[in-house]
């Protein structure tokens, strides 16, 4: 069964003559339990894809499924317990006047749980930072810090498909590792379903199972991580950008 | 603080930590830092001093005032400081000046903390829900700040003044009602910033209400810089109090309200300078301690400095 489903949707951004089509005609499926990446080069539309889905571009047309529900114009709380998001910049993502104990209590508070305590120091545990971390204010944490907090708060309200916008595309190279490792670590715990984007193949080809490539708003090719690896497009722009990846890289298919 | 070597940490290192471990040690330790900034600004500190000082003496007037600020002396009218121990004189009616200046702290303490928190307080509220909810409310509540705006402050409070009756209250609400729409300003461009920014998002994406979003999101943020723009407009809100003292239409004789009493002055000011002047020296410091206050706080809690 497939747990998100897209048929034919089209997201554009302003009205009239100043309309831009961000995303047009795109039609995927993931599966549940499935990891699935958005690849491209900047505005392509791939983030575009992910805020019209949580509802934060209300400006969009065609069909949108989560779990077998189609989704309206407006999101309800049950949508937010099922569908969460990591944003790409752990560094804005994050509100600079709140403790990390206020931003995970309040969304927890406003999921409903309770035991709220209990479940904060089991978050923090789950993404690897201490019960130090619980009361510290952004600014006194690292990017990878910030990302984990941003994973977590992502967590609280036990979705079953994750969101992820670039998750580390804001971090030190050495911090990017960690990350993936922690986000394929909780995607096995919590038979998550992911849904990715991202511009950095090697970050896919470690992630994800099957890709679709995002050109001027439109997906142009699909690819397993096998075809991914073996370097198999059919599609020139595709190939040109598995090259492109394995030039700057000559690792990536052998360590992903 | 003196540093022993018990293992249980000082007060000193309890608030420097890096780890709290409550929620309370937490907002302890983020007041210290603040404290600490703060106080590493000479400037602001003596503005700080100054109104403490001023604070001090509105609360014990009837202690320190060496005479009854009403008592008339038409004997001794005029007279130029340090004459029969009116230190800085008497006014036209033989009014000790001195105790007519402390017990008009009082009054003067009284128009601006209520002014600073009505103004600021209707400016937030307009601006934030304007600069959020955007469209229509936006585009109706800026035009009523533009029409606020639009006319000269003093010509304003005087015709509201003018309608209301005079008195210390309606001057406050006068000025109020013509002081907030900076405020309102402020307000909107900072929301503007904030309401497209990923942790508004990330707050919606938890099935957040707007209001709880403008009042535990946006507001934090905007008050910062708010209260500076309160402790920079003091100044502006004593010398409007004086203004409307001034002309009359503000405290009414005999109470020693500060403007009042320079309007007062006027008359003698050529042979008897003292009589508008130590009022003027007096408004002039608490102005000027409000405004090197208002300095030092904009780097205390300006948020994108981030208080480390």
């Amino acid at each position: 069964m497939s747990e998100l489903h897209f048929k034919d949707l089209n997201v554009w951004f302003g009205e009239g003559a100043d309309r831009v089509d961000a995303v047009k005609h795109a039609t995927f499926d993931v599966p549940s339990g499935a990891s699935f990446g958005l690849v491209g080069e900047s505005g392509s539309g791939k983030s575009t894809i992910l805020r019209a889905l949580v509802g934060l571009v209300p400006t969009w047309s065609g069909k949108m499924s989560v779990g077998g529900k189609q989704l309206g114009p407006k999101r309800t709380r049950e949508f937010f317990k099922e569908v969460q998001m990591v944003f790409q910049d752990p560094y804005a993502s994050l509100h600079p006047r709140h403790s990390v104990d206020q931003v995970l209590g309040e969304t927890l508070k406003l999921h409903g749980f309770r035991g709220i305590d209990k479940r904060i120091e089991k978050l923090l545990a789950d993404v690897g930072l201490g019960p130090a971390f619980r009361f510290r204010y952004p600014h006194q944490l690292s990017g990878g810090q910030r990302q984990r907090v941003a994973i977590a708060r992502a967590l609280a309200p036990e979705p079953t498909v994750l969101l992820l916008d670039e998750p580390t595309s804001a971090l030190d190279v050495s911090v990017q590792a960690e990350v993936l490792n922690l986000l394929a670590d909780l995607r096995e715990e919590h038979k998550l379903t992911y849904l990715m984007v991202s511009h950095d193949l090697a970050v896919v080809a470690h992630m994800c199972e099957a890709t679709a490539v995002m050109q001027n708003g439109e997906i142009v090719e699909m690819l397993s991580v096998e075809d991914m690896r073996a370097m198999r497009a059919k599609n020139p722009y595709t190939q040109h950008l598995l090259e492109s990846a394995s030039g700057y890289n000559p690792s990536a298919e052998q360590s992903a | 603080m003196s540093q022993t070597d018990t293992r249980k940490p000082t007060l000193r290192e309890w608030l420097l930590t890096d780890t709290p471990t409550s929620r309370f040690h937490a907002r302890m330790a983020a007041l210290y830092n603040g404290w600490l900034t703060l106080r590493s600004n000479t400037m602001a500190m003596i503005g700080l001093g100054i109104l403490l000082f001023l604070l001090l003496i509105a609360a014990f007037a009837p202690w320190i005032a060496p005479m009854d600020p009403l008592a008339q002396d038409l004997g001794g009218r005029l007279a130029p400081p340090g004459t029969d121990g009116h230190i800085l004189g008497t006014d036209s009616l033989g009014r000790d000046i001195l105790s007519r200046l402390i017990y008009g702290s009082r009054i003067t303490l009284y128009i601006v903390t209520l002014v600073a928190i009505i103004a600021p307080g209707v400016g937030l509220l307009v601006g934030t829900v304007s600069g959020y909810i955007g469209g229509w409310t936006d585009a109706i509540l800026m035009r009523i700040t533009d029409i606020f705006l639009a006319f000269p402050r003093l010509v304003l409070a005087l015709a509201f003044v003018a309608a209301l009756g005079a008195g210390i209250e309606n001057a406050v609400l006068a000025i109020s009602i013509t002081a907030w729409p900076p405020y309102a300003r402020i307000a909107r461009a900072e929301t503007l910033t904030i309401r497209n920014s990923d942790y508004i998002s990330a707050v919606k994406l938890q099935g957040a209400r707007p209001l709880r979003i403008i009042t535990k999101h946006i507001w934090p943020l905007c008050i910062s810089s708010l209260i500076v723009r309160v402790t920079l407009d003091m100044a502006g809100v004593i010398l409007a109090a004086a203004g409307l003292g001034f002309l009359g239409l503000g405290a009414q004789p005999p109470s020693p309200e500060w403007g009042a009493m320079i309007a007062e002055g006027r008359r003698f000011i050529l042979d008897s300078w003292w009589v508008a002047t130590m009022p003027g020296l007096a408004i002039f410091t608490v102005s000027l301690a409000f405004n090197l206050l208002g300095d030092g706080l904009r780097d205390v809690l300006d948020p994108k400095e981030g208080g480390s």
